[in-house]
């Protein structure tokens, strides 16, 4: 009885893992499908998880919408016109390109642009700008005997 | 002069827009529902489950639609505004109470008062998916047509009623 109830405790661990594939469903294909869709999706809840990953009970129910919507049939572009109309854009971690997010998608090109027009103007003027005068003799002599003089009569 | 003020009027706007953001909840986010029909639904009563709930049943009023839960927390917070609310009679109030037990909820009410016209319940949280739920309390103002109108994200306060809910309402409710 003893080494029975002993067996038992140690066959715990196993049976505790089994309870845990229970979140997947059936269908090994249906859920792979659940979960490419689900990553490019944002948790509502911890906002910088992917509902692929997302532990919250949101998550787990979205992740189970998906599933059912995708059993009815519909397309992943259906879903996710699903769930943007329920809760934004803001589900998406890939914003589309609309008019308030114009900033966003080409901003970073304008200040690109701006940086090159203004570094262009720059090196123009300094092109323009009077050549460096030429040294006369004398001048050249004095520089020499300046970069000559030996260091330590500096001190 | 202007050569050294533009790095500075360059940082003040930066150091601006930096100051807004950072007083923006990121937890707000804004409902794409707003002036759309609110989703058709068809639930169980708590106090009554034999009995159903539709949404077109409300057709041709104003009312508010409040999603709640015994297991949140900041509907504690909330409740006595709605009791207060109620007490006006100005407009009903329809609980959803979402992902819940229907012993829970109905000791909750028991306890804190029922504000409630009617509670509904939403224990796998569908109609919440449909609401666009995210977080509990969320509280709708859906108009005579059945369009939701204004969404308030987390818990009623009593600045937000005098100040969004309450003129919303009296608006709608003349038209």
């Amino acid at each position: 009885m003893k080494y029975l109830l002993i067996l038992l405790v140690c066959l715990f661990p196993t049976f505790s893992h089994a309870g845990e594939a229970r979140d997947l469903a059936d269908d090994p294909v249906l859920e792979k499908r659940m979960v490419n869709l689900a990553q490019n999706l944002r948790c509502l809840v911890c906002q910088n998880e992917s509902l692929a990953s997302s532990h919250s009970d949101l998550a787990k129910d979205l992740r189970q919408e998906v599933r059912d919507q995708m059993q009815k049939g519909m397309t992943d572009q259906e879903i996710i016109d699903y769930l943007v109309s329920r809760y934004g854009d803001f589900v998406l971690f890939d914003p589309p390109v609309k008019s308030y997010t114009l900033l966003l998608w080409y901003g970073p090109f304008a200040l690109l642009l701006i940086g090159l027009v203004g570094l262009v103007v720059q090196l123009r003027k300094r092109k323009n700008a009077a050549p460096e005068s030429q040294l006369s003799a004398e001048e050249a002599q004095r520089a020499a005997t300046l970069l000559n003089q030996p260091k330590d009569s500096q001190t | 002069m202007m050569r050294y003020m533009w790095p500075f009027v360059i940082f003040m706007a930066l150091a601006g827009f930096l100051y807004v953001g950072l007083g923006l909840n990121p937890h707000e986010v804004p409902s794409p529902l707003i002036n759309k029909p609110a989703p058709a639904f068809t639930l169980p009563q708590l106090h009554d489950p034999a009995k159903q709930f539709s949404s077109q049943d409300m057709k041709g009023k104003v009312w508010l639609f409040n999603v709640w839960a015994s297991w949140c927390v900041s509907c504690r917070e909330e409740h006595p505004v709605l009791m207060a609310l109620a007490r006006q009679n100005i407009v009903p109030i329809y609980g959803l109470d979402y992902k819940d037990r229907n012993e829970d909820g109905e000791a909750w009410l028991r306890n804190g008062g029922d504000p409630y016209t009617l509670v509904i319940t939403d224990a796998d949280g569908r109609v919440g998916i449909d609401y666009g739920v995210y977080g509990v309390p969320e509280t709708y103002v859906i108009d005579k047509q059945g369009v939701i109108r204004y969404k308030q994200i987390g818990a009623v306060t009593h600045e937000s009623l005098q100040e969004k809910i309450l003129p919303l309402i009296a608006e709608l409710q003349a038209k």
